[in-house]
């Protein structure tokens, strides 16, 4: 008798904690300040809508929260969704064999036939798509406060000669030109937004993509470093160590003029209650007009025999690329969806801007994540940062470093 | 007979209680280093593999301009953190051992910052040492304009920022090995020397120091191992400072291991650490042990 009871009380909690396993899904990303938190959890509450459970493991730091989700994969604990950088984060994932292809969902929504090729180009591997691409943010944007350049009397820059201009304007007036968050992976996003607008995208393509060592040497190159160092001039003395969102918040208060960072610092913007085009402005610097640089973010699913967690990845792959959840995710992030088959109208004016360039396919570069492997990325990175720190090396001698790199076998 | 048998149990039984100890230290020291330099001879990548590709990494690493930097810092924090740790910490023991009425209290409060993490302790010396709103934006507010103290923000100053907060956090613990040395000098040496006239510095300097060799040589291989082991704090102060102002070894090793995804390097970097640490410890062992065979004749 007493056994029954046993056995079927036991019966009874496992039934129950069955179901509580369905559709459980452990996401590691990195969408930790206001603006990106608030996207995020528009997939979560979209999934939790669909029956699901969503298990937030958002860690700061972008390298930090990709080594956990890396390490746990290869160790044996993955989690059910890992949140990449558009490029070439998770090959060896893919090449190590731990990775699940997203080929059924992505046939049965037939998402090659709205996502840009060279979104689709980057995240497949022998011919099968290995992550789901979720947004397409700029790199290179130049956000800046409205009323204060008014202030100063400067209309908005349009290429990275006329900047200086407005820069010398706001400095005459002692506020800080240029709001800049000194750490490594912002010297190299700044140093890339001239390399593209005063170089070109062939340049850009060329040094990280190609590897062309005879670029990197050319005298373009060496004055497009040497614009890079005439921006030292225009940061405060607080710049190095600040974060990204602690520079858009100088813009934001009107203590700086202009940021140049991607469009996930609207996010930031809309958190603090501004809008585009009426208290700050948004553009990309060109001296030769073309060059969006487009980054983005992608969910890599990690191989799982659980059958749960299988349904809890397909279910999160479909919604994430729902027509409903790509707008209300791109309003609160800052980036475009990444399929342009949608109404956009209901986006803002920077968001506008951004999807009437990429309409032209000579405007689309791929960003530095797409075209080199974190190592030549982190050695161009260590390069960029000693450059801006050392006040002393000449354009030379940093293009010297850069052509070293490049000859380099990483 | 009888006590032989005796022996022979107890022998056992104390092997069998090292027996885990011992198998941690196999597996995880000896073949967890082992496995580090063996990766560090092939191409691996974000994942081990097990192509030979000889000393490459090596070459590499020691053409890589960072790694050349780091090592360049952390010679230079080592030498000023031990030898500044070791005086300041010396210093404090000496005022601690006059005999000062709140002496429990002030020891408490001088050995209190080694009970922080290095990340609390950079973030905090960060914070004060930011030049915009830290000591210099204080003293400037006091009214001294044209007072600069931005250390942290440039890349030639910024490893003795390091130091400063390293230095602060270490002092006590070396405060406090001095003060159990200088407690356990017999109270007629001072006695002795009051009578022959020798100045109270003197006999710190000529005849107390030599006494503490000890103490100076524990507090010195102690803060030795913080220095091979700098990485929580150069992260939270700076990381890796403007530029490659304040970029350490160890820090190397761990940007080359997840975010550059370059095993190879990072294993080649660690295997470097240890040969230059077992390069200058072994010696040292070989003297030690040199002069215990001796004193034993």
């Amino acid at each position: 008798m007493r056994l029954r009871t046993i056995a079927t009380a036991l019966a009874l909690i496992w039934s129950t904690s069955a179901n509580a396993q369905d559709m459980k899904a452990e996401v590691i990303h990195w969408w930790t300040s206001s603006g990106e938190s608030a996207a995020v959890k528009v997939f979560a509450d979209r999934f939790t809508k669909a029956g699901g459970v969503w298990i937030d493991n958002a860690i700061a730091g972008g390298v930090s929260a990709r080594a956990v989700a890396i390490n746990r994969t290869v160790g044996g604990n993955p989690p059910t969704a890992m949140q990449f950088n558009t490029g070439r984060q998770f090959d060896e994932l893919v090449e190590g064999n731990l990775l699940s292809d997203v080929e059924v969902v992505a046939n049965e929504n037939k998402w090659r036939t709205f996502i840009p090729e060279a979104i689709v180009k980057a995240v497949t591997r022998n011919g099968k798509m290995y992550a789901v691409p979720v947004n397409i943010h700029g790199q290179n944007w130049l956000f800046y406060n409205k009323a204060l350049l008014e202030k100063v009397g400067a209309a908005e820059p349009t290429n990275w000669i006329d900047v200086f201009a407005v820069l010398d304007k706001v400095k005459a007036a002692g506020l800080i030109p240029l709001a800049f968050g000194g750490v490594k992976v912002w010297e190299r996003n700044l140093f890339n937004a001239v390399l593209v607008g005063q170089g070109g995208a062939a340049m850009f393509e060329g040094i990280y993509g190609k590897r062309d060592a005879a670029l990197a040497a050319s005298a373009e190159f060496k004055a497009v470093a040497a614009t890079y160092a005439r921006l030292r001039g225009y940061v405060d003395s607080g710049s190095p160590g600040r974060n990204w969102n602690d520079a858009t918040t100088l813009v934001i208060q009107g203590k700086a003029g202009m940021q140049v960072m991607g469009d996930w610092a609207k996010g930031e913007f809309v958190a603090a209650g501004q809008t585009a085009g009426k208290e700050y402005g948004c553009t990309v610097l060109s001296n030769k007009g073309t060059g969006y640089i487009m980054g983005g973010d992608v969910f890599a699913f990690p191989k799982l025999k659980d059958p749960p967690q299988v349904k809890a990845q397909l279910a999160l792959a479909k919604i994430m690329l729902e027509p409903d959840t790509q707008i209300e995710f791109a309003q609160k992030k800052g980036s475009i969806p990444v399929r342009l088959d949608l109404d956009l109208s209901s986006l803002d004016l920077c968001a506008q801007k951004a999807v009437k360039w990429l309409g032209d396919k000579r405007q689309q570069v791929p960003a530095q994540e797409m075209l080199s492997p974190p190592a030549l990325t982190g050695a161009i990175e260590d390069a960029i940062s000693q450059y801006w720190n050392t006040p002393s090396m000449t354009a030379d001698a940093f293009a010297m470093k850069v052509v070293g790199i490049l000859k380099d076998s990483y | 007979m009888a006590i032989q048998l005796l022996r022979f149990p107890s022998r056992l039984t104390a092997l069998l209680a090292l027996a885990p100890a011992y198998a941690v230290f196999l597996v995880v020291y000896i073949g967890a280093t082992g496995w580090t330099i063996w990766v560090s001879l092939t191409n691996s990548r974000m994942l081990p593999s097990s192509v030979f590709v000889g000393l490459r990494q090596y070459e590499s690493l020691f053409t890589n301009e960072r790694w050349l930097v780091s090592i360049h810092n952390l010679i230079i924090f080592g030498v000023l953190f031990v030898a500044v740790s070791i005086a300041l910490g010396f210093a404090l023991a000496i005022a601690i051992d006059q005999r000062v009425r709140a002496e429990n209290l002030l020891r408490s409060i001088y050995l209190y910052p080694f009970s922080m993490s290095f990340i609390v302790t950079g973030l905090v010396w960060q914070w004060l040492l930011n030049p915009t709103y830290g000591i210099e934006k204080l003293v400037r507010n006091w009214g001294l304009e044209t007072f600069r103290f931005d250390w942290i923000v440039r890349q030639n100053t910024v490893i003795y920022t390091l130091v400063i907060a390293a230095v602060w956090h270490a002092a006590g613990l070396v405060m406090a090995i001095m003060l159990a040395g200088l407690r356990g000098i017999d109270d007629d040496i001072w006695k002795a020397a009051r009578i022959d006239g020798v100045r109270p510095w003197r006999v710190y300097v000529s005849i107390i120091m030599p006494m503490l060799g000890a103490s100076f040589a524990t507090a010195a291989v102690l803060l030795s191992v913080s220095v091979v082991r700098l990485y929580d704090l150069s992260v939270a102060m700076t990381n890796g400072g403007p530029g490659l102002g304040s970029e350490v070894p160890a820090k190397f090793v761990m940007d080359h291991l997840f975010e550059r995804q370059n095993l190879g390097l990072a294993t080649a970097a660690a295997t470097s650490m240890l040969i230059t640490v077992a390069a200058v410890a072994a010696p040292f062992l070989y003297w030690q042990a040199k002069r215990r065979r001796l004193a034993v004749r």
